[in-house]
């Protein structure tokens, strides 16, 4: 058991470092209020920066820009960037998740067109997946792609819940192709560009205020016939990549989001009469566990996916870890500091009002629950309505069961 | 980076889980409530040679880590074996600290086993009281650590009294940490020294974890080398093999709740269907992995992070007694009227759980120092 650097990697960590100390004199606030154009613009420049230097897709084949380095590199990165105190990239919903999924699925013609670009931020993509009537259902989404007689297709729908698309220049969307064929059967993946006519995105604030995600909506756009990533028909296994990337970052990334234990300790700590209060104590030790086992059950899974194994859907209860570590974090430093915790300036007041909304982001724990208890411990699935049942048929069968 | 066990640890993990394989030792927990004798298995840990696992190589011992320990441990805790490991371990781990005390004699009999020693612990101060304590017969005021006076040629005499010692009963040596003026200090005395008692205590409940009350009354021992470090050490080392042992156990019940939940109709469905039964076993499955995690961090910690050892055994100690609780209560749920039943295993895994939880300050105090430990740390750093 070891947790430092091979001599390879130390040397890594020396060139991020000495770079990022360099750089960082360009980098933007972490978090700033203020002109939302501003901030992305500045955001964008030092993902372009960072890009640059070979430190965003460290991962990625050198082929489509990436470093083609393993999975310990891109922590190195990610560790040292926190260090630095400066911020991660604008766009890690594409990078770590929709990149991924084209260098998967994609053609060789996607993969040329859409990489770089979004490596380097230039090109910031957003996922419309979720839909009013389809998140934890996903197979049981409406926007409706058609094909015409010269291969191009017709897309009409709305998606919701849409992190970035008010910035975003592409999405990577999930529409039904064949309406008559079973719930996961019809589906297919497209790229659509943001600024296609009859695109319309509208913000929705989020509990913290600030709106960070969107409706959008579809009104006959029209799309190339090279438009669908993976087979036609084939998008619910393209989904599945997608979200398993997601919930890879979202349970890896968490310390990058802050989530630690040590930052938690020191709002504490400031407060000598909070540090000696056995409540505070019993709270404080209680999620300081949760989030201690969360970074060293991280460091299982990176030797696990070092040694080339896939994670399996057990990452998934990293998030969960997470997302309630940090909540019973903010809500104990809230206990502790007073009201002037949820003051907009506070550094944590925005954490308090995000969490909520990441316990059903990327999979409620719910839904989480349920894969785990299925796919790891092998407990049979609960009895569905809509098995082999064509989805055109399904709504029928779904208002019949609330009318009886 | 690579934080997975060595190839060695998974062998010694398979060697212990099959050595315990060989004693039908969850019968033999239910018989000894009935008052049937316990199976002897030192001489397998001997044959094994766990008794010499923390003893460097020149003492006749294996010179391995701390995770190798808590590996035994958690195969001993899955099959609820009764192994006096929890006193004999750290009490080698302090004799083994520094040059002088035992002679090389009785130091290599500690590693062959045939001695068989036990910590009688005490907990290190911390940061809201610096003072050195044991446990109290009954209730939250915690006893003072035992008083040493030194005498000549290396020995000392011991006075005081330490409550619900592990594997204190039957040991041949005891290793007790105790206050002189100077600070903490680790005295070995023989069990049948003059001054010495040790009553049997608990092991009624749980009949695989035997107990002891010890009390010193100007005992006489002799003075071992270890020092304040190592003995602060010890008594996370203790925390980290219940952990161990919780781990082994919550890994047992979770794999017994899994097979019925998935064999188990009611109303035409399996049971293991059922939301509220599968989500409350991946809860088990969460609370096991992070455990697990932790007794990895503190493994590492041991040998290459002594600073945070105290933090990483306590979160270890902490998780893991939350997880067997949970797991065994899960594990008898589960069972519905059968598991609450003397014919079934759960109770036997449920009174293991009530009772490792309260041991050497309870989980509560694992979690106080755990937050006592980051604190301190986030105030030294600010
Ligand atoms: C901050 C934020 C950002 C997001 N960003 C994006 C994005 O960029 N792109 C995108 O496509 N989506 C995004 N989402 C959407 C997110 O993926 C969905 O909200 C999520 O999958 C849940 O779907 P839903 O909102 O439709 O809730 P529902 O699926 O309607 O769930 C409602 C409740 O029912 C429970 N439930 C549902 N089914 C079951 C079941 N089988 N068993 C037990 N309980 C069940 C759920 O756990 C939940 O508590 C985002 C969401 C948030 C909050």
């Amino acid at each position: 058991m070891d947790l430092n650097d091979t001599p390879e990697q130390a040397a890594y960590r020396a060139e991020v470092r000495a770079w990022l100390e360099q750089n960082a004199v360009h980098a933007p606030a972490t978090r700033g209020r203020g002109d939302e154009q501003e901030a992305v613009a500045a955001h964008r420049a030092w993902q372009r920066r960072l890009a640059e230097a070979g430190y965003v897709g460290v991962t990625w084949p050198a082929e489509h820009g990436g470093q083609g380095k393993g999975p310990l590199h891109q922590v190195v990165v990610n560790q040292e960037i926190a260090r630095a105190g400066v911020p991660g990239i604008l766009d890690a919903i594409g990078v770590g998740m929709l990149g991924p999924t084209l260098i998967a699925h994609g053609s060789d013609e996607q993969k040329q067109r859409y990489l770089a670009p979004m490596l380097h931020g230039d090109e910031v993509w957003c996922q419309l997946f979720s839909e009013p009537a389809a998140g934890s259902d996903l197979a049981g989404i409406q926007t409706r792609a058609r094909q015409e007689p010269d291969g191009s297709w017709r897309l009409s729908g709305q998606k919701v819940w849409t992190t970035n698309a008010q910035f975003a220049a592409y999405g990577l969307l999930l529409a039904r192709t064949d309406p008559d064929a079973h719930k996961h059967k019809g589906l297919t993946m497209f790229v659509v560009p943001m600024d296609a006519e009859g695109v319309t995105i509208r913000p929705l604030r989020q509990i913290s205020g600030e709106p960070e995600f969107n409706e959008v909506f579809f009104d006959d756009v029209k799309l190339a016939p090279d438009a669908a990533v993976g087979p036609v028909n084939g998008g619910w296994g393209v989904a599945l990549t997608t979200l398993m990337f997601e919930r890879l970052t979202i349970g890896a990334g968490s310390e990058g989001m802050g989530y630690r234990a040590d930052r938690f300790a020191a709002a504490i700590a400031s407060d000598p009469v909070a540090a000696k209060d056995p409540e505070v104590r019993a709270r404080f030790g209680a999620l300081a566990t949760e989030l201690l086992a969360l970074r060293f059950t991280g460091y299982r899974l990176l030797t696990a996916i070092s040694r080339g194994q896939i994670p399996g859907p057990e990452a998934g209860m990293g998030k969960i870890t997470a997302v309630n570590g940090a909540i019973a974090a903010g809500d104990l430093i809230a206990d502790v500091l007073g009201p002037e915790a949820l003051d907009p300036d506070s550094e944590w007041s925005y954490l308090i009002s995000f969490l909520p909304g990441l316990k059903s982001a990327g999979g409620t724990e719910e839904i989480l629950r349920n894969t785990v208890g299925e796919r790891v411990l092998g407990l049979p699935p609960e009895p569905r309505l809509d098995k082999g049942v064509p989805f055109s048929e399904l709504r029928a069968k779904e208002r019949q069961e609330v009318a009886s | 980076m690579n934080f997975d066990l060595s190839d060695e640890q998974v062998l010694l993990r398979e060697a212990a889980r099959d050595a315990f394989s060989r004693v039908r030792t969850v019968e033999a927990a239910r018989e000894a409530l009935e008052g049937a004798a316990l199976p002897d298995l030192w001489a397998t840990a001997q044959q094994a040679g766990w008794t010499g696992l923390l003893l460097d190589e020149q003492h006749g011992g294996a010179a391995l880590g701390a995770i190798d320990a808590m590996l035994v441990a958690a195969e001993a805790g899955r099959v609820l074996a009764s192994v006096p490991l929890l006193g004999h371990l750290p009490a080698t781990a302090i004799a083994n600290a520094g040059a002088g005390g035992l002679d090389e004699g009785t130091l290599g009999k500690l590693a062959s086993g045939e001695l068989r020693a036990a910590y009688v612990p005490a907990r290190p101060g911390d940061d809201v009281d610096p003072a050195w304590t044991t446990e109290p017969r009954s209730g939250r005021r915690r006893a003072p650590a035992p008083a040493v006076v030194r005498g000549d040629e290396g020995l000392a005499t011991v006075s005081g009294s330490v409550a619900w010692v592990p594997d204190a009963v039957g040991a041949d040596v005891l290793v007790a940490v105790g206050m002189e003026a100077g600070g903490p200090v680790a005295v070995a005395l023989g069990a049948s020294a003059e001054g010495v008692t040790v009553e049997p205590a608990g092991g009624v409940y749980d009949a695989t974890r035997p107990l002891g009350h010890v009390t010193f009354d100007d005992a006489c021992g002799r003075v071992l080398a270890a020092g304040e470090v190592e003995l602060r050490r010890a008594w996370f080392l203790a925390h980290a093999l219940i952990a161990a042992e919780s781990l082994g156990a919550v890994e047992e019940c979770l794999e017994r709740s899994v097979a019925y939940a998935k064999e188990r109709y009611t109303f035409g469905r399996a049971i293991g269907s059922y939301q509220a039964i599968k989500h409350a076993l991946t809860e088990v499955l969460r609370r096991q992995e992070n455990t697990r995690s932790l007794l990895y961090y503190a493994g590492w910690a041991y040998d290459s992070k002594p600073d945070e050892f105290a933090a990483a055994a306590s979160a270890a100690r902490a998780a893991g007694g939350a997880a067997l609780d949970f797991a065994a209560r899960e594990l008898i749920s589960v069972h519905g009227g059968i598991g609450a039943t003397w014919e079934h295993d759960a109770p036997l895994f449920f009174r293991r759980a009530q009772v490792s939880r309260r041991l050497l300050g309870g989980t509560g105090d694992a979690v106080d120092r755990l937050a006592g430990e980051l604190l301190t740390g986030a105030a030294a750093a600010a």
